[in-house]
């Protein structure tokens, strides 16, 4: 339960940490801890270089620019719960961020590490798929922006080449009427969920503006519901409504594993989406 | 050839400086390094909550942290709670009083965890402190003790101020 040896590394810049990971073929970049200490102490993974982001400048904090918050890779997801501008802007991170483990995990883990780690029933990928946000990677030829949609590649395994690190995410968020809804089930709190659904909608008072259904933990990445949430658009809100929507996300592919069925999975979205829509419905204030 | 790096740490509000393998867990230093065994090691991936310390006040997991991340740092052990001469803290105090703890494996870890808690939440529910508590685990006391030594502590010191 110790690590096996490696190489410790603290670059200051992100710019060093992109050199560090060009130079170093077996190196693993450690944000918060949260995962990959546990890894490294279980011996899961043995790298022969750890490159520490902790004390490296200018990728954490949060940024208003109008239409979108620029979230820094290592702002730590209890900085996030506290922060007054993801509060008024994105609502629903704070709502997801209480299942996101514990308060002490909270305090260490980021935004960053959660994306690059890509548990498949993580709550913050879930978010940033129903928010299409973008991720920014520093790589040796400068940066380059990723698109959620493109973000997962495989089972925990995001599109970021071997020297390339996240810095930045950006969420366009929605207007300030926007209702959201926030809803998983796990066996315990804290634990990662066996179905997380993240809801957005707008409307402008009765009719449905524009909607947004993310599933988490179905299967490796999250998904979205394009088809209920086009069918909810131009509809109003309303209990028949969100009761379609369920019985789309009854339809998705969903993994089953020693535990969990493939139809438990799927029961769980149905119901789950209705939950998430009919609290999103609730909130949405209507812009009119 | 082992990795080291030499840092310097506030521990308990005692500067102590030290060379430390890289690989080093925050709470592997503290025990063997420092000998401040109050902190325990339990099942060393950030499950079950008995090597939580505060490094500058936040309650983090020791097993999460390497001890060279604590370069600059001040760490806060369970040894760091009660007064120079032996006087419990509130909180300990209370866990005395309403029994909550029996074996002592999970308590640093608790009590660590319900300071830095009940510091940012002055006045908390029963469910905020049930949820406070959610990532440590007691395997003795079935935590209702725990729970009644949290609220007694916040009652008292909303009284006091």
């Amino acid at each position: 339960m110790k690590p096996a040896p490696f190489i410790y590394h603290d670059p200051a810049t992100p710019e060093e940490a992109v050199a560090l990971l060009s130079q170093h073929e077996d190196a693993k970049v450690l944000a918060g801890g949260q995962s990959l200490m546990p890894m490294l102490n279980m011996r899961f993974v043995l790298p022969d270089h750890v490159i520490d982001l902790n004390g490296v400048a200018g990728i954490s904090g949060v940024v208003d620019s109008g239409s979108t918050l620029e979230i820094g890779a290592m702002t730590r997801q209890r900085d996030l719960v506290r922060d007054p501008a993801v509060n008024a802007k994105i609502p629903i991170m704070p709502e997801a961020l209480e299942h996101v483990g514990h308060f002490q995990t909270r305090n260490r883990g980021t935004i960053g590490g959660s994306l690059c780690h890509l548990d498949p029933s993580a709550e913050l990928p879930c978010l940033m798929a129903a928010y299409d946000a973008v991720l920014s990677a520093h790589g040796p030829d400068g940066v380059r922006d990723i698109p959620f949609t493109e973000w997962p590649l495989a089972y925990m395994i995001p599109t970021l080449g071997p020297d390339e690190l996240l810095t930045k995410i950006t969420v366009p968020y929605w207007s300030a009427n926007h209702g959201y809804g926030f809803v998983e089930f796990a066996r315990r709190h804290g634990d990662f969920a066996l179905i997380a659904v993240a809801a957005l909608l707008e409307t402008d008072g009765d009719t449905i503006l524009q909607a947004s259904i993310s599933i988490g933990g179905a299967g490796v990445r999250p998904v979205r519901l394009a088809e209920a949430e086009a069918a909810l658009v131009g509809g109003n809100i309303g209990a028949d409504a969100f009761k379609a929507a369920a019985e789309v996300a009854r339809g998705i592919d969903a993994m089953s594993d020693a535990y969990v069925s493939s139809a438990y999975r799927q029961r769980l979205a149905a119901t789950l989406v209705e939950r998430a829509l009919i609290k999103a419905g609730e909130r949405a204030k209507g812009s009119a | 050839m082992a990795d080291t790096r030499d840092i310097e740490v506030t521990v308990n509000g005692e500067s102590h400086a030290a060379n430390v393998e890289t690989r080093t867990s925050l709470g592997d230093f503290l025990r063997h390094g420092l000998g401040l065994t109050g902190t325990h090691m339990g099942c060393e991936h950030g499950v079950c909550g008995a090597c939580t310390v505060m490094v500058d006040g936040e309650a983090v997991r020791s097993c999460l942290m390497l001890a060279v991340q604590t370069n600059g740092h001040e760490v806060t052990t369970v040894e760091g709670l009660a007064e120079d001469d032996g006087t419990l803290s509130p909180l300990q105090e209370a866990f005395w009083k309403h029994h909550g703890l029996q074996c002592g494996f999970c308590t640093p870890g608790m009590l660590t965890s319900l300071t830095a808690f009940l510091r940012d939440n002055p006045d908390p529910s029963e469910r905020d402190v049930r949820e406070a508590i959610s990532g440590n685990i007691c395997r003795c006391t079935g935590y209702q003790g725990i729970v009644d030594a949290a609220l007694d502590v916040a009652k008292t010191m909303q009284k006091g101020s």
